[in-house]
């Protein structure tokens, strides 16, 4: 299906980033397409978070270019990273669990009149839409709080917020590592439906099994580079495995 | 089809028939949301104790005198209020809103330089404490110095400065009209009643506006007759309130005050941007960062309000006995404006409680006070008192935390 004519939504190329003496990101070149579930593995502190980190804004690179919609851009601070519509989903989800649904979806970008007042029917209106879109339907009011809702529907509360603001480029940190198996299979639905809605999902797993089951194609990244970009329908478990821990040189299998 | 599901399944789970909005309440209930209910009887429970042992609590003399008694405390527990709702705590309220008493007393003070009309003097003891709040706040959001430890330094020098001013004279009086007005003037029979009413019509415009924009909208609106009987129950307490007051001398004027902050900061926190942060910055406050939320402006701006607060509080306690001494800000001024909001069921690990609590709380804590002075008892039953149902709300909270956390499951 995808046969490389797809332009990349994002694109890294060269990127460096050190802390201090800890070059946690060597010359990285990674991207994902419009449409496509990339899978980005890699052993602890292969800077998998780091590069993540970097295109949300919270660190600034120290070298290398970012190319979205194959323009180049620089991003500051997570704001800018929001203004393009790349959108993190960290693994502690950031919801907070006093808050409802309604009001976690539009956490810090609150619908409102000039005199801040909130305006509560449209918001709601538009999470229950976004719920339904993504065929979200195990949750049963979004004016409950999320301290009430299970791991799985967080998750997908998270995501939701995500795909709200129109963003083109959703990055999922570990988003099946705390879930049991219906649960799991839940998020794994919702990745595949963001994927083919057209965006370009990139799915940070240490979970092989999940890895193959939703990504179209995998980035494996060892020791701050990347050691190789293979089709899902092309390689093994035992190959990226061998990619992760040994980091052969095999070249990228993709194009 | 699958698109709509959801918002009708919705629909049906709010349910709109009485019986399921009961149902859902009860629910909560078991899952550890005791909203008001230990409040309320509490409040019964105070009342009907005191007037089986004192003939004169259950007046409306006494009533009237009670609305003077809790009125400062429960203003400065307002401010704490937003404090809590962050996760912070705020030590130094009881020693600014002295400050604020000396400050109000100093600046309308007759033959000095400095003699300003009393609604100058009011404005700048209240600016007073905003100022204090903000260098305190500021403090903690961008060094990151726990408010514990800020507030602590905060209250002693405040202290430091009241002795400083008050020291040579030990006692300022207070002789403007405006300033004494504050915690005594009494409001017309009339004019108590039109309070009555235009509260009545603003809950019921807001309560059945949102109604009618949900509905507008094709959200679920809950059932009419639930939002109808919260309008005519709060409606009624109004009225109740002012009838009992105009049984004798009237509606104190610090009563409208009191009502006027609590409305105010209601709004504040329950319906707009501001709030709406305050509560993300207290459930989880590098969420709210990252999405965007100024955490460190939200921050100094709850330590304002609790300064500012406190400034009015310090005010109305200045009015009340037309002047200061050395004790001002002093005595139990802080830990019953940290227990009233803490008894009106605000939880100190923050994220969860309204503002109203803080007129409940301190409307049970004016009560005790009120009510163990009638009856004549020793001061060692008053605190000791106080310190159980303290001690009470706070189990409450946790138990209650921890059953929610329990029914996320």
């Amino acid at each position: 299906m995808s046969t490389a004519v797809k332009p990349a939504a994002l694109e890294l190329r060269g990127v460096f980033k050190s802390f201090g003496s800890v070059e946690a990101l060597r010359g990285v070149d990674f991207e994902v397409r419009n449409g496509e579930v990339m899978a980005l593995v890699g052993d602890n502190g292969a800077g998998k978070s780091t590069l993540i980190k970097c295109v949300a804004g919270i660190y600034s690179i120290d070298d290398g270019d970012v190319y979205y919609d194959g323009a180049r851009v620089v991003i500051h601070g997570p704001k800018d990273a929001a203004k393009l519509g790349i959108e993190v989903v960290y693994q502690d989800l950031a919801l907070c669990d006093n808050l409802d649904v309604v009001q976690n979806m539009f956490l810090g970008r609150e619908d409102h009149d000039p005199l801040f007042r909130l305006r509560e029917a449209p918001m709601e209106q538009r999470t229950a839409q976004t719920l339904a879109s993504l065929s979200v339907t195990t949750i049963r009011s979004v004016r409950q709080p999320v301290a009430s809702l299970s791991g799985g529907q967080r998750q997908s509360v998270a995501v939701a917020r995500a795909v709200l603001w129109n963003n083109r480029v959703v990055f999922l940190d570990e988003p099946t590592a705390a879930l049991g198996v219906a649960q799991t299979r839940q998020v794994l639905d919702l990745v595949k439906r963001l994927g083919e809605q057209g965006l370009a999902v990139v799915i940070v797993s240490h979970n092989l099994a999940d890895v193959f089951e939703v990504a179209n194609r995998i980035t494996v990244l060892r020791l701050g580079r990347n050691v190789g970009v293979y089709e899902r329908e092309k390689t093994t478990e035992q190959e990226i495995v061998q990619a992760i821990t040994a980091g052969t040189a095999t070249e990228p299998a993709a194009s | 089809m699958s698109t709509a599901a959801p918002a009708e399944v919705q629909a049906a789970a709010a349910g709109d028939s009485l019986g399921a909005v009961l149902r859902t309440r009860w629910e909560a209930l078991k899952g550890g949301d005791v909203g008001s209910l230990p409040v309320i009887v509490g409040i019964i429970a105070i009342t009907a104790y005191f007037t089986t042992k004192t003939p004169i609590f259950f007046t409306s003399v006494n009533f009237v005198n009670l609305i003077g008694q809790m009125a400062g405390v429960t203003v400065i527990a307002v401010g704490i209020v937003f404090v809590l709702l962050i996760g912070e705590i705020d030590l130094s309220v009881g020693y600014v809103s002295g400050l604020a008493s000396v400050t109000v007393a100093e600046f309308q003070l007759a033959g000095s330089s400095h003699n300003y009309p009393g609604l100058v003097a009011i404005a700048l003891a209240i600016l007073l404490g905003a100022g204090i709040g903000a260098v305190q706040g500021s403090i903690i959001a961008f060094l990151g110095v726990p408010s514990f430890v800020v507030t602590l330094a905060g209250l002693l020098i405040c202290q430091g400065m009241i002795i400083e001013v008050l020291g040579t004279t030990g006692v300022i009086g207070i002789t403007d009209t405006q300033v004494n007005d504050v915690s005594n003037y009494i409001l017309s029979k009339n004019t108590g009643w039109i309070v009555a009413i235009v509260f009545t019509a603003l809950l019921a415009f807001a309560s059945l506006g949102a109604y009618v924009s949900r509905r507008r909208a094709g959200l679920p609106t809950g059932n009419l007759i639930i939002t109808v009987a919260r309008v005519v129950f709060y409606g009624g307490l109004a009225f109740a309130v002012v009838a009992v007051c105009n049984h004798t001398r009237g509606v104190p004027l610090v009563g409208l005050v009191v009502l006027f902050v609590v409305v105010l900061f209601s709004y504040l926190a329950g319906r707009t941007t501001f709030g709406r942060h305050v509560y993300a910055v207290g459930g989880n406050a590098e969420a709210a960062r990252r999405a965007g939320i100024n955490v460190k402006l939200i921050r100094i701006l709850c330590f304002v309000i609790s300064g500012s607060m406190a400034g009015l509080g310090g005010i109305i306690f200045a009015s009340r006995i037309n002047g200061v001494d050395l004790t001002v800000g002093g005595g139990t001024i802080l830990l019953d404006s940290i227990s009233a909001a803490v008894i009106g069921g605000v939880s100190l690990f923050g994220g969860r409680g309204r503002v109203s609590g803080a007129l409940f709380g301190g409307l049970i804590i004016g009560m005790i006070s009120n009510g163990t002075d009638l009856v004549g008892s020793a001061d060692w039953v008053k605190y000791i008192t106080t310190g159980l149902i303290l001690l009470a709300a706070v189990t409450l909270d946790t138990v209650a935390r921890r059953r929610q956390a329990a029914a996320g499951r």
